[in-house]
This record gives structure tokens, sequence and C-alpha cells, in this order.
């Protein structure tokens, strides 16, 4: 029995693996390159995906609206679709309510800093002035959801499957609704306005910065420079989360996602690995949310409903529930298609419109061919694999010669 | 800094109005109101309940099954006993007013349990084939309760010219709503009269299919233990579409009271809060417990009209969210437990 | 058994028939059938800000957007921005379709000079909008702006055009704060929720009379600012027992109609947008609330008329917007198949200003801004002349009325 890393068999070629051979062989090749080659690989990638706002080629572009901006909402979306990977993908945990998170994390940056905001705690020096606000808040907005985090996971986590989703989907909501409500806190629906933001590249053409919505002229506007921050910020965060998936963390979160009961019964303390999974979740969607904060500098709760919570989940399961980079490409999908779209009309409708028809049509269609996602989660040896697997080819080799 | 931080907050939070007045001067027409509206909640929760008992299942598109009995409604009216939209009140007599009614009924559930069919066979029968986990099934009925919805929203004005579309129809007010009596201080008007009774007999009615009826009978077996069923004879997909097809009906016959409540309520999103209100009914009662739903639904009913006449009417939602969160996390089975497998002698 | 079963449905079933038809019998006898009312939105007369009545200056023609039919200009572009698909999108198709009756009209009647209207949709969000704006200020060619519509987007787009110095003229944001934030580009096509909400609440307690009155707010940004001020003036009268807040999405006001009964007030006014005011002026009148109804602009719309029916009959509405009159109603209808709606007076009167400002030659945008900045005519819904805050130096409210 050969050990080697053996071509999916083509024998049974069904016409969804037939349509959906190119997501597979693109995993093949980029799971047989070594590490070196997939840094290379990656930091070539994403220079490109850079580079794409100040070049756009014609089929790419979007006419109507801005390419950066649609750029830096597919960053934003990406960092959330990172986050619910975690829990959903990794962990296994259901989560519908997930927008709460990224509230959390776009109040707590407004609260502090917007005007509007009885909590406004912005002064002339130190931490919280105009240059440095944003920045200071960012990993108060990512500690404060955490705790949120903490908050939620800690009497909902021993819960399971269906009735986990339907309680996180009702902290959700009644995040939303407090938001809305408590207009004493958060300005209710009048929400909050002139958040502060990065300063950075003040000239004399951009007295405000670069990532201002003063800079709106040309290619490198301030949705642009958004999205280079978001891209920085995904590395970083592929990184953190790579390095989880690989640790003790990662693989108590395989075992809890495939079988709770088995893993609890080997020595897995499930509740705390998931009330992490919950935690490292929620930080991330703070973080994206302090990012939507600084770019729309204007925080209501109208935002962040039920459907926004569903639209994340759809970016997860269409890229791959439990891959990384697949949920990135789920949240490009979700994001740029309805811009592309934007103002196509077929047969009198308009189908920007139909966004969510097509993506619940997508959702339907794929759970029942691929419930995978386009680029499913690979079953592997998480720890010392490649070096497993070498050892056993040269085994192999070794015996054929023999 | 934390310790006025958090004094501000408590202070602020206080802010929420604490009208108990309110709630003791208005006590029994709440309650009445509520119980209406509850009667309604109840219905819908039926349909939630009776397939999570027999699947496993939260049929989240349920709330879109609901909103398509409340256009198949308005299409009865409109355009098969052709009333024409104009919010006028029509009295063509007690009897008439009753037939109309419920043919209306009729023809609402005969659709709504149809498109329960059909979501059966489109999106979960093929599922159940290919052995799918349970996120797989949620993540489906959530996809379907997208296009339902999307469908009547945006294709369905180029169907049917003046249904769907982003404002509600125009209404056809059937019955206008008078007092009949009142009691302890309560008026009670002929609609929440009709929607009251009208539920009773269809609980009542269908708690007799479940429980006395031979593929009732069948119902309990395979929600029990679906294996030992098939082998007892019980024919598990027959069986499967009598339960979508239960729900479907009691949703569409919900659709009409609702319609008769709210006649500006029919648009396309409106069936998504009432589902979720209807899915934390029966989640209160006790999911998988027919009477639990009943129980549920009325609870649930009355506590969101006390709570907001308590807190103020923007809080009615985040009334039954909390009710929801509370039960999941205190009693996740529900005040009566579930019971839809326990056998019955 | 199946006979016992059987038996005990029928029983159940008649029995829940006979009860619903001693329930019908209560019923007071049988009301003729209503003539099918046909309920318009009909204007009566414009107020100032202490609700005194204001007649319109007789024999003042609106400005013509064709104007002498000579103007050459280079191709140059008016974008529009604001809500064109998604729940709200009926406020943003009337400003569009207002806007392009004017530039069409203008460009039939001036061969030499075709502008073109570059629609941009929004769908309503500030984030949306903010990857908008900067489309719309990179397109050399426009050099003018109908929009935002809402105030939510303007908000967030506010600075993108003011840095750009292209004339961002709003045909339908009233947020108070939008003209304190030192745009030197920004100008409201009508009266602020500021001026909005002093205006009706002093008719209906000077001119009208009312000695107590309800106010119930939607909870919207908009809502409660409109609701909040009515409230500030009105004062004393305003009932301190009736002051409710209800949800936008509400279809069920019961509880609210309660306490307003209980109240017995004169007035209910509500602050809000139709699809929540039809089925509440219905539940009062359900009730036997005969109070006189109340709202604003986000009420003024035939739909609420249609939806409530019967029960919008003398409601008195308030707008910042001007009635449709005249040949407009009839080029509108006649272009769109539908009748102008809220703020299309607004769009076409907008986008008129911007025509003769091309017209006039001036085809950069800082003339053009400089153009709309000294202003002074007639359009079809009233005088337009700004402040150096963007404000109109006129802002009389229109009082409507249901019959």
């Amino acid at each position: 029995m050969s050990h080697k890393a053996a071509p999916e068999s083509r024998s049974v070629t069904t016409l969804s693996q037939r349509l959906l051979a190119p997501g597979d062989g693109l995993r093949q090749w980029w799971s047989t390159l070594s590490r070196p080659m997939k840094w290379i690989f990656g930091v070539g990638g994403f220079t490109l995906l850079a580079l794409l706002p100040l070049n756009t080629p014609g089929f790419i572009d979007t006419p109507g609206i801005s390419f950066g901006g649609t750029m830096a909402a597919f960053v934003m979306v990406a960092i959330i679709a990172i986050g619910l990977n975690v829990v959903v993908g990794q962990a296994g945990l259901l989560d519908l309510g997930y927008v709460g998170f990224y509230a959390v994390g776009a109040y707590t940056v407004a609260l502090l800093t917007s005007p509007d905001s009885p909590w406004n705690k912005m002064g002339p020096t130190g931490f919280l002035s105009k240059d440095w606000a944003w920045l200071s808040c960012v990993p108060l907005a990512m500690a404060v959801t955490a705790l949120a985090g903490l908050i939620l996971g800690i009497p909902t986590l021993r819960l399971r499957g269906d009735y986990l989703a339907i309680v996180t989907l009702g902290f959700g909501e009644i995040i939303r609704l407090l938001a809305d409500n408590l207009s004493d806190i958060t300005n209710g629906s009048r929400g909050l306005n002139e958040i502060a933001y990065p300063r950075l590249g003040e000239t004399e053409k951009l007295p405000n910065g670069v990532f201002s919505s003063g800079n709106s002229m040309g290619h490198a506007n301030y949705g642009t420079w958004w999205f280079w921050l978001g891209l920085l910020l995904i590395v970083g965060l592929l990184l953190l989360v790579g390095n989880l998936e690989r640790s003790r963390v990662g693989r108590a979160w395989v075992a809890i996602r495939e079988d709770e009961d088995a893993a609890e019964v080997m020595g897995v303390n499930t509740f705390r690995f998931k009330l992490w999974a919950f935690v490292i979740g929620a930080a991330i969607g703070g973080l994206s949310g302090a990012l939507y904060a600084g770019q729309v500098q204007y925080v209501a709760p109208t935002n962040f409903n039920i459907i926004n919570s569903m639209l994340f989940l759809v970016a997860v399961v269409l890229g791959g529930q439990g891959n990384k980079l697949g949920v990135i490409f789920g949240a490009f999908i979700i994001v740029y298609l309805p811009n592309r779209l934007l103002g196509v009309h077929l047969l009198g409708v308009n189908l920007g419109d139909l966004k969510y028809l097509f993506f619940g049509l997508a959702l339907v269609v794929l759970m029942i061919f691929r419930p995978q996602g386009l680029f499913p989660v690979r079953q592997q040896l998480l720890a010392y694999g490649k070096s497993a697997r070498k050892l056993l080819g040269s085994a192999d080799d070794s015996k054929a010669a023999a | 800094m934390i310790q006025e931080c958090v004094e501000q907050f408590a202070c602020q939070a206080a802010n929420i109005s604490f009208n108990v007045d309110g709630l003791l001067n208005g006590f029994w027409q709440l309650t009445v109101d509520g119980l209406s509206w509850g009667a309604i909640y109840a219905l819908v929760a039926v349909g939630y309940t009776l397939v999570f008992g027999v699947l496993r299942l939260i049929n989240f598109a349920h709330s879109e099954i609901f909103m398509l009995g409340m256009f198949g409604a308005y299409f009865c009216l409109d355009m098969i006993l052709g009333f024409s939209p104009s919010g006028n009140a029509y009295s063509k007599g007690v009897a008439l007013t009753i037939l109309y009614l419920a043919i209306a009924m009729l023809f609402a559930m005969l659709v709504s349990g149809t498109a329960a069919v059909g979501l059966e066979f489109i999106a979960y029968r093929p599922l159940r084939r290919r052995n799918a986990r349970s996120l797989t099934f949620l993540i489906t009925a959530i996809g379907m309760s997208f296009v339902l919805q999307e469908f009547v929203h945006f294709i369905l004005p180029h169907i049917i010219k003046g249904y769907g579309g982003s404002n509600a129809q125009q209404p056809i007010i059937l019955v206008q709503p008078k007092t009949q009596f009142t009691i302890f201080g309560a008026s009670v008007s002929n609609v929440t009269l009709v929607v009251i009774v009208a539920a009773l007999v269809l609980a009542l009615l269908t708690d007799i299919a479940i429980n006395r009826t031979k593929f009732g009978r069948g119902i309990r077996a395979v929600a029990q233990d679906s294996t030992t069923a098939t082998l007892m004879g019980v024919s598990r997909e027959r069986i499967i579409i009598t339960t979508f097809l239960i729900g479907g009906l009691l949703a569409g016959a919900a659709a009409l009271l609702y319609t008769l409540k709210v006649p500006q309520g029919i648009i396309y999103s409106g069936g998504f809060l009432l589902g979720i209100k209807a899915f934390s009914a029966a989640v209160l009662g006790g999911i998988g417990n027919l009477r639990g739903a009943l129980l549920g639904g009325l609870l649930l009913g009355v506590m969101e009209n006390y709570g907001q006449a308590v807190f103020g009417t923007q809080w009615r939602d985040v009334v039954a969210f909390v009710l929801l969160v509370l039960v999941l996390l205190i009693r996740p089975t529900g005040i009566l437990g579930e019971s839809l497998g326990k056998a019955r002698a | 058994m199946r006979g016992r079963v059987a038996r005990s449905a029928f029983a159940l079933g008649s029995a829940g028939l006979v009860v619903l038809g001693i329930a019908g019998c209560n019923q007071s006898s049988p009301e003729e059938n209503k003539a099918q009312a046909n309920l318009k939105i009909v204007e009566q007369v414009q107020i100032d800000e202490n609700g005194a009545e204001v007649k319109a200056p007789e024999g003042v023609k609106a400005a013509d957007p064709a104007g002498d039919g000579k103007a050459t200009c280079p191709p140059v572009s008016i974008a529009m921005a604001g809500a064109l698909t998604g729940p709200d999108a009926a406020l943003g198709i009337n400003i569009k379709n207002g806007v392009q009756l004017a530039i069409d009209k203008h460009n039939a009647a001036n061969p030499g000079c075709q502008v073109q209207l570059k629609p941009f949709d929004t769908e309503g969000d500030p984030q949306k909008a903010t990857a908008i704006a900067p489309q719309i200020v990179d397109d050399q060619y426009t050099i003018g702006l109908v929009g935002p519509a809402f105030s939510g987007e303007t908000k967030a787009t506010g600075t993108v055009f003011d840095q750009a110095g292209l004339v961002a003229t709003t045909a339908s944001a009233t947020n108070v704060t939008l003209s304190e934030n030192g745009w030197k580009t920004f100008f409201r096509g009508l009266a602020n929720d500021g001026v909005q909400g002093p205006s009706v609440a002093n008719y209906l307690k000077n001119t009208k009379g009312f000695k107590k009155i309800c106010v119930v707010d939607d909870s919207t940004d908009y809502g409660l600012g409109l609701s909040t001020a009515v409230r500030e003036t009105l004062g004393p009268v305003a009932e301190s027992s009736c002051n409710i807040s209800v949800k936008k999405g509400d279809k069920d006001f019961s509880a609210a109609v309660t306490q307003i009964k209980g109240a017995n007030p004169d007035a209910v006014f509500y602050g809000g947008y139709y699809s929540e005011a039809a089925p509440l002026v219905q539940q009062l009148r359900d009730a036997g609330v005969t109070a006189t109804f109340s709202s604003a602009d986000g009420t003024k719309d035939p739909e609420f008329v249609k939806q409530a029916g019967e029960a919008s009959k003398d409601a008195v509405l308030a707008c910042p917007c001007g009635p449709a009159t005249g040949t407009f109603v009839d080029e509108y209808t006649k272009k769109f198949g539908m009748e102008p709606s809220t703020y299309s007076t607004e769009g076409y009167d907008l986008g008129t200003i911007l025509v003769k400002g091309i017209d006039a030659g001036k085809i950069t945008r800082p003339d053009l801004l400089d153009f709309v900045r000294t202003y002074d005519g007639q359009g079809v819904a009233r005088k337009y002349q700004w402040t150096d805050k963007g404000e109109l130096t006129s802002t009389l409210i229109w009082i409507y009325k249901v019959q």
C-alpha cells in the first residue's frame, strides 16, 4: 500500500466533482508544495491582490461603485469569515449571531471616540488623542468583544447543535435591540458619527490623511488604503490561526468537531476549548468591527441584523468550513459578486436585487452536492504530518526496492 | 474611572421605564389581546415542534411557509372571491362572511401545505438520502428561507401583477373589528373571538389527530424510534410528508387569522419575526411536545404584551428573544418537556 | 375507534362554527357596502414656523429646465445617488425620476447641450455609500450631484463631496445636524426636521387649537428626532401619559392603542413612516379613537392611503416637500407611468437648478457650486435660495389632508 500523496481517484466522476474539479486540483497542487514554496506563492499572491485596485482590468472592475471600497468591504468580511471559521469550521459550533460580536467591536470604538457618544474619552494628548485614538481603540475593542464572547459562551456552550445555533441567534438579536433601545448609552437608532480613524500621510491635499473619506480621488483612494491595512491584518491573523490549528488547541477543536463525546472520553476538556474558540472568534470579529467603524465613521444598529449574520455564515460555508483560505474566498464571492452585478438588468429584474436569492440557492445546492464547501478542509495529520509522510514514503520505496 | 463608568451605566440603564401601573391598569385587556396573538403563535409553533420531534430538525423555513399562506389567503380573497382591495370593510352579513373566511382559510392551508411538502421534497429529502449532518440541514433551511423571501420580494411581481414587491399588499378587510362584550373590563372584539375560537378548534383537532388516530400513532412511533417503526410497518417517508403537511396546514390557517388581525401585514418579510417568536414559543413549551407548543404560544403572546406594557413598546421583541435564551439556558426541554416520542398507552 | 374519532372531530368542528356564528350575530346590523372611497392626499396650505398659514405668492412660475433652447455645452453629467433597490427604494426612485424628467426635458429642448444622468444605487446603506462616493467624485465629467437620499448616507459621505468640491444637493435628507458639519458643498432642497417638527406642532396647537395631543415615534433616527422636536414645542399640550415609542417594522400596536384610548386625546401625532402609520391609524379607528391623526413626510405617500383605506380619512400630514402641481404631474405620469410621489418634486427642482447652471455656462465644479450657492428662483414646490450653511432661506412646510 503506497503512502505517497495519492491523487484522488477519478474513476467515479459525478457531475459535482467534475464541476468543482478546479478547486480540488488547486488544493492538490497546493498540498504538494513545500513550506518555503507556499510562502513564496502566498506572498506573491497577496502582493498581486494588493496591487489590484491600482490597476484594475476591465472585466474585474466594478462600475458604479468604487473598486477600492469594494475591496475594503471584502477584507472586513474576510476577517469576520476567519473568525467565524474558528467557531463554526474548526470547533464545529454553529453560531448564528456572530454579527453581535461585529457590533460590539464597532460600538466600542464608536462609543470611545465619537463626539455624539456620552462615553467619548478623546483628549488632546495621550493614547486617545486624535492621531492615536483609533489605533489605541483596536486592542480595546478586541478585548471587550472577547469579554463579550466569554460572557456569552459560559452559559450557552453547554448546549449542542441546533440549540446552540438558536441561542446564539437570540443573543445576536438581543445585542442589536439593546443598541437600538438604550439610546442614552448608545444614541439608539441615530447612530454614532465621526468616529476616529488612523491618521497617516497627512499632506496639504489630504489634510486628514489617506484613511479619511476625503481621499476619494484616483485609485489609491481611502478604500484602497483600508484594503491594504486589512490585508496586513489578514496575513497576521492567518499566521496566528494557522499556529493555533497546528497546536494542541487546534487538535482539540478538530476532536470536538468530529465527535464531542469521544473527545470528552479521551480527556479533552471540551467546555474549555469550546470557550476558547468562542473567545478567539469573538476577538477577531471585534477587530473587524473596529475596522468597519473607522472606515464608515458612522455606526448604527440597523447594519447589524440577522441577515448579515446569515451572510457571514454563507461566506464560511461556501468557502469551505475549516479552511481558513477557503473562507476568504467565500467572503470575496459574497462581497464582490453583488457589487460587480450592480445595475445589471436581466428580464427587467435588477440582478443586484437578487443577491439573497442567489446566495440562498447557492447554499441549498451546495449543501446537497458539496456540503464541505468549495475548498474543503483536508483530513490530515496535524502535527509532524510532513515528516510522517516522508518517512512512510521512503519506507515504501525501500520496500519496493527490496 | 471604571467606577464612574459603572455608575453612569447603571443610572442610564435604569432609565428603562418601569411602568408597572400600566400593566396593572390594562391587565385584562393585555391578557385578552395577548391570548389572541398567542393563538397565532401556537398554530405556527406546532409546525416547528412536529418537525423537530420527528426529524430532529429546526425547519427554519417554516416562517416562509406562513408568509406564503398569507399571500395565498390574499390571492383567494382577491382573485377567486373577487373582493377588490380598497381598504373598506365589506359586510355581507354574518353567515356569508364566515363562509368567505372559511374558503380563504382552506385556500391558505392548501398553499402552505403544498409549500411545506414541496420544501421537504426539494431541500430535505436529498440531504437525508446523503446522510447529511444536522448542521447541513440547518444551513439548507436558512438558504430556502432566503430563496422563498426573495422570490416573493422580486420575482412574484413579475408573475402576478401587484403581488409581492417591497410594499405590503393593499389590505382587503373582511371583518370590521367591533367589541362584542367586555370581560373584567377588557373589551373582546369579534376578530379576537374568531382568532381564538378558530385556533382552539384547530388545535384540538390536531391533538386528536396526533394522539387518537392511526397515522398520529405512526408519527409518534417515528419520533420515538424510526428504525423500529419501519420494522413495524410504518412508512417513514410517508410519515415525514404527513408531518410537514400538518405543520403547513396549521401555518396556513394561522396566516389567515393573522391577516384578519393585521390586514397590512402581508409582505415578503412578514413571516420572519413571527417565525422566530413561534419557534421561541415551541421551545418554551417543550420542543417536540404538541401541547407544549400550544401552551408556549399562548404564554409567549401574553408575556410579550405584559412586557411591552411594563418596559415600553419598543421592548416587545426583546421579550421574545430574552425568553428564548432564558428557556434554553435554564430548562432546554421546556415547560412540558419533550414528549412527542413518549409512548402513550 | 375510527368512528369515535370522526364523531368527536365533527362535533368539535360544528361547535366551533356555532360559536363563530354567535360571535358574528352580535355584530350590529350589516352596514351598507361603503362606496369605494377615492381618498387622496390633497395639499391645503403652507405654514411657517409658528404654525400660521401662509398664502402662496400668486402668479410666480416655476423654473423650466428647457430654458431658451439655445444652450451649448461640452458633455457633462449630473449624478444621482440614493436607494434604488432594497426596502426603501421607492423614495430613491422618486428622486431619480424627478431628476430624469428635468434632464430629459432640458436635453430635448437643447440639442446643443446634452447632459447625462448617472444614477448610483446606495441601497440606503452608509457603508455602500462610502464606496460609491469616490466613484462619483472620480468621474471628471460629473459636475453636480442630487443626493444622497437618506440622512445616514449623507452623514457618511458629506466629507467626500466637500473635499472634492462637488456640489451635493439632497432632495430628502432632513436630519438637522447635516448642515452643521461645515460642508461647503451641502445644500438641502427642503426644510429639515428641526423646522418641520416645531412648525407642525405649532400648527396643531395654535391654528387647529388641539388641547391634548399624544405623540408617538417609531424609535428611528428620523422618527425620534421629529417627535422630540414636536414634544418640546407642544410643551404641556403633549399628553405625558401617552408618550409612546413603537418600533419600525411592528404591525400590532394594541398596547399603544390601549394607552391612547385611555388618554382620550384631541389628536395623535405619529413621527415615522407610512408602513407603520397605516396599521396604527387603522387600529386606532377600530378601537374607536376619533382623534385627528397627524403625521409628517415619512407618512405622506400614496401607500399610506392605500393601506389604511377609510381609516386614513381626514388625516393631517405635514411635509417639507411641495405638492406636485400642474403640468409637472402630467409630464411625470406620462413619462414614468406612475404619479409623482414624495420627493419627486424636489428631485425635479434640484435637477432643474443644476441644468440651469450648466446652461449658464457653469461647466466646472467650482463654477456650478458657486451658481447653486447664489441661486434664487422659484421651483414647482417652493422658492429656492440657500444660506451659507446650505439650508433654505424660506422654510415653509406644506400641510396636506387625506380627503
